[in-house]
């Protein structure tokens, strides 16, 4: 839990910075740092645990099915990052104090800078590698919302926007990947995945999964062609360049190369691309580093050449360049944050950033010049500064790696790569700080106050006293780290700053001196670099993702142009090739099976052909609406006939009641729509329309075929053995429906009861607006004379008794033969819907003792109320009971409670009936009355 | 020809049927064929329990085996069902006939024009 806590402790102190500005930005700025101070408290407790071999972990399960759990360990590694993180995020909160300027929201800058602390020590605590996805994806939006701080400047937003578009799609593709790599493991935890090294190398999935953590290591931490990113994410104020962009979170790439490195390296494929990478990066971000002008520009390709050196040691793959790694992370955040705040004094004291406009500084400001002095000569890899120590290592270990049979490559790139560093570092020294005093300044620069320049003050104690004697501290951390991250001991090395006349000395000073060189032969390097194409990556990436946005307005626009038979082809025609390719890919067989068929009847044959004959009929003639409704009737009808010619009772009773509901409705509603549908489809439409079908209703027929003649295991004896004892039904199909399966008939009549109210809204608001206006415009047939005739009044009105106490009959025998609550309500509906439709809205609905909308709540009540009965009785919801009871009259009765559950069904399918069409008769009414008024006026 | 080769046509011709239909470009097709597609759909359902004659799902001492209760059960249900979105579309596209004087099903959109088409009629007040 302790571990837990020095992760969750900044994302609870984001919520204080932005409250407690409201008290001044000095007590924001120290709350900010109290939450940054506590966490780092916490973590330094468990120091000594972990020095002495402990690895303290704590696990609580989150999502189990997924692997996912909040799982936190600390070791080496995950120390050395952690400390990493919070010390330097220390420095920078006070930095940022006086950086930033008054009108500056702090409250917010604060909020997202302990977000984006917590997410990274989520990285480097989590022993979950999907928790660390989690985390991964939080560092790329709390970068975004840092980069994008000043909001109002354009290249902010841009910045930011490819910031997150490209550490995004890396964290995609890292998803992949962990998600391959705790697939071959059989573990999302890393200490376990950590002990299976050899088993994940051996699988065939590592390449995939070794490409997939690579691109999303390689995006976050800008190695070339993701290197782009980086240099635009300056646009953030100096404080988060320093913060994120150099010490922390583009080092997450790194860390992630370094915590699998156990699992992941060792092969031919890791070294092979990480450090080939790591080796390009290095050189080609250190070239452009030397002609950048900006100093914060300059500073971010210089990063960006810095994380390709860590890239490339860790993908060398020995046990001493991750050593060297380590040291030249420490070495690195140390150096690099200095420079980062010196160049933000820079720009506040002078107004500039252009180092062509800069120069002799350290007349105007002696403390931030000699600060920056230090810090860049460090980069520059001078001797006993921290930056020399692992930049030999560096170079050691490049030069006894031979790369694809060339031993020369990689020690002489590596120490172009120095070369470089050392000149755009002493460009820095020479150029801006040192030099002539220059008196074209906007203002006269000078130091500025102690809270600004007492960060970099503190970052270079460690520069030097590191340089110095790196044996006594450097060593136990840098060592315990990659301890870790190695996953094994190490050989034996020592951290000196004299080790004998090696060739990396000599590489070191020819770096150091050619360096030197190639800045004083400044202005010709510079005409051979303009001489030379220059890709301009901001360019090619704006035109990349116009190419997506494009590509993808493309496809929308095609597929989603607004047209309903466009996605109904859509649809239907990838349905059909799924289908089709897994029919294809299955083994092959005959459609037909070996169950014995059933011998064909003379009335089935008929039923069949009049089926056909309706299908023929309505293709050739649906321009007529109406008959299109008669010829669906009559499919209706023989689909029910079918029902009962194979068993099936209930559903012949439901259909031909549906049925009978349906054309009422249809009717009502062809009345008020146009009577014809234009014949307007091209014929080529028509063809692809009738192809697609076709193809569609073989493919269902074969379906169909093939299933129902093969053999069937059921697995409904438990509901035939069980109606009787355990329904108290004899229809099964009925017990099911109000008891075994209660539970999806509620769910059911509740989807009808939202259908009807649905129904109510949009007819009983079509009375008004524009709607309205249509309505009153509706003119009728006048042929038409005698809405509603005599006979059909007398014979529905003397119909309507009978016909409710059938449905009642029915609803009562249902649990035992054919029957029950839903064929009963549609019988008693169309009972009713029989007096609206012979005598008229005005008439019915005057008579009617009844309201629709009670019935519909009402009947879903009794359900549930039925269900939360049983509760009463401890037994869960919709448990039934049934019982033998004797009444004077009837003698034995069995009653059971389902039959107050399918009352309820009754009532709902009633209420739904009458209400949907009771509302779209008097919508109809109302078209009728204005029809006949305009026609008396007429007259 | 058998018993099982009737149905499965039939399924057949009422899902071609049903298809054809609502690739058209008015409102009532795009209804009707969906009754079709239900009714085709319901029968393949059913058909998923095997056909049988004379076997009731009714429990009875002499009866001498039992239909396959279940997927009448859900049939049943799925017919019910059925009329409650038919009802629905109807009256959805008889609202929108009533609404604009048009029944079609295709909105008259340029590729560029699907975002604001969503909201065509704010557009026009």
């Amino acid at each position: 839990m302790k571990l837990a806590l020095i992760v969750l402790i900044p994302f609870i102190g984001a919520v204080v910075p932005p409250l407690a500005i409201q008290a001044g930005r000095n007590i924001c700025t120290a709350v900010t740092a109290a939450v940054t101070a506590l966490s780092l408290i916490i973590l330094l407790t468990e120091v000594p645990a972990v020095y002495s071999g402990i690895v303290p972990q704590t696990k609580t399960q989150w999502l189990p099915h997924l692997g996912l759990s909040l799982s936190f360990f600390i070791d080496g590694l995950g120390l050395f990052f952690a400390t990493l993180i919070l010390a330097v995020g220390l420095l920078i909160i006070l930095y940022a104090r006086f950086y930033l300027d008054r009108a500056d929201p702090v409250g917010r800058f604060f909020c997202y800078l302990l977000l984006f602390q917590g997410s990274m020590l989520g990285i480097v605590l989590s022993d979950n590698i999907l928790l660390i996805v989690v985390f991964w994806e939080l560092t790329s939006l709390s970068s975004f919302l840092l980069i994008g701080y000043w909001y109002h400047l354009p290249a902010s937003r841009a910045g930011a926007f490819m910031a997150l578009l490209v550490t995004g799609a890396g964290g995609l593709a890292l998803i992949g990947g962990m998600l391959l790599l705790g697939h071959i493991a059989g573990s999302f935890e890393l200490t376990e995945i950590l002990t299976r090294g050899e088993a994940i190398k051996a699988s065939p999935l590592y390449l995939p999964a070794l490409l997939l953590v690579l691109f999303g290591a390689f995006t976050k931490s800008a190695q070339f062609p993701f290197h782009f990113w980086l240099p635009h994410a300056m646009a953030a104020p100096t404080p988060v360049s320093a913060y994120l962009h150099s010490a922390t979170m583009v080092k997450a790439g790194v860390f992630l190369l370094a915590r699998l490195w156990p699992v992941l390296s060792g092969t031919p494929e890791w070294f092979l691309i990480v450090s080939l990478t790591g080796l390009i990066t290095m050189v080609v971000a250190a070239w452009i580093a030397l002609f950048k002008d900006d100093l914060k520009a300059l500073l971010a390709f210089s990063t960006v050449s810095h994380l390709g050196l860590l890239t490339m040691l860790l993908g060398l793959g020995t046990r001493i360049a991750v050593i060297a790694a380590m040291f030249h992370v420490l070495n690195h955040a140390t150096f690099k944050a200095a420079l980062f705040m010196c160049a933000g004094i820079v720009d506040h004291e002078t107004g500039t950033r252009d180092i062509r406009r800069l120069g002799g500084l350290r007349y105007f400001m002696p403390i931030t010049s000699s600060l920056a002095i230090i810090a860049a000569a460090s980069m520059a890899g001078v001797p006993l500064l921290n930056g020399f120590l692992s930049k030999e290592m560096m170079l050691e270990e490049a030069s006894h790696t031979v790369y694809a049979g060339q031993p020369w490559l990689f020690p002489v790139l590596a120490t172009v790569g120095a070369l470089l560093s050392a000149a755009y570092a002493g460009r820095i020294i020479f150029h801006v700080f040192l030099g002539p005093e220059r008196h074209d300044y906007p203002h006269q620069p000078h130091d500025p106050p102690i809270g600004m320049w007492l960060p970099i003050a503190v970052l270079a104690v460690p520069i030097i006293v590191i340089g110095v004697m790196p044996a006594t501290l450097a060593e136990t951390i840098v060592s315990a780290a990659a301890r870790a991250a190695a996953g094994s001991t190490l050989p034996a090395y020592h951290f000196a700053l004299w080790h004998g006349l090696t060739p990396a000395l000599a590489m070191s000073a020819i770096a150091l001196f050619g360096g030197l060189m190639l800045l004083w032969a400044y202005p010709a390097a510079n005409r051979v670099r303009l001489s030379v194409p220059r890709p301009d990556a901001m360019m090619m990436f704006v035109a990349s993702v116009a190419g997506i946005v494009r590509a993808s307005r493309f496809v929308v626009g095609n597929l989603n142009n607004g047209s309903l038979p466009r996605y109904f082809a859509v649809i239907v025609g990838t349905i059909g090739v799924l289908g089709l390719v897994g029919f294809l890919g299955a083994a092959p067989a005959s459609v037909a099976g070996n169950r014995t068929p059933l011998a064909v009847t003379l009335p089935a044959v008929t039923g069949w052909l009049v089926l056909l004959m309706a299908c023929g009929l309505i293709v050739w003639r649906h321009h007529d609406r109406l008959a299109a409704l008669i010829v669906t009737s009559i499919v209706g009808l023989v689909v029910s006939l079918a029902f009962l010619q194979f068993s099936a009772p209930d559903l012949a009773l439901t259909q031909i009641s549906v049925e009978v509901v349906t054309t009422i409705l249809l009717l009502l509603a062809i009345n008020l729509l146009p009577r014809t549908t234009p014949d307007e489809l091209p014929l080529r439409a028509k063809f692809a329309a009738g192809g697609l079908a076709l193809m569609g209703g073989a493919g269902i027929a074969a379906l169909a075929y093939a299933v129902m003649t093969r053999g069937l295991e059921t697995i409904s004896g438990y509901y035939v053995e069980q109606a009787k004892p355990g329904g108290g039904g004899a229809n099964i199909v009925n017990v099911i429906l109000v008891d075994f399966r209660g539970y999806d008939t509620f769910g059911e009549i509740i989807v009808l009861a939202i259908a009807a109210l649905t129904i109510f809204a949009l007819l009983d608001s079509a009375m008004h607006g524009a709607a309205g206006r249509r309505l009153a415009r509706t003119r009728f047939d006048p042929t038409a004379h005698d809405p509603h005739p005599l006979m059909l009044t007398v014979v529905t009105r003397v119909l309507l008794p009978l016909s409710l106490t059938v449905g009642v009959y029915i609803l009562l025998r249902g649990h035992n033969v054919p029957g029950g609550g839903f064929i009963a309500g549609l019988v008693v509906a169309i009972a009713f819907l029989m007096q609206y439709m012979a005598s008229g809205y005005v008439w019915a609905h005057r008579r009617a003792r009844f309201d629709a909308h009670a019935m519909i709540g009402g009947g879903v009540m009794i359900a549930g109320a039925t269900g939360l009965a049983s509760l009463l009785f401890d037994k869960p919801f919709l448990t039934s009971t049934f019982g033998h009871f004797h009444l004077p009259v009837f003698g034995e009765v069995e009653l059971a409670s389902a039959m107050a559950f399918d009352l309820g069904v009754f009532s709902t399918v009633v209420g739904t009936c009458l209400l949907s069409l009771a509302t779209l008769s008097r919508v109809e009414e109302r078209a009728e009355q204005a029809s006949n008024q305009a026609e008396a006026r007429a007259r | 020809m058998s018993m099982e080769f009737l149905l499965a046509t039939a399924i057949g011709a009422l899902t071609a049927v049903g298809l054809y239909l609502i690739l058209q470009r008015r409102t009532f097709p795009v209804v009707i064929g969906l009754s079709f597609l239900s009714y085709a759909v319901n029968a393949f359902l059913f058909a998923m329990g095997r056909l049988t004659i004379n076997l009731p799902p009714i429990v009875h001492t002499e009866a001498e085996g039992y239909t396959d209760p279940l997927p009448q059960a859900l049939v049943l249900t799925a017919i019910v069902i059925t009329f409650g979105m038919t009802a629905l579309i109807v009256v959805l596209s008889l609202r929108s006939f009533l609404e604009t004087g048009a029944d079609d099903v295709t909105l008259s959109t340029q590729p560029d024009e699907v975002a604001t088409a969503a909201h065509p009629r704010r557009e026009q007040q």
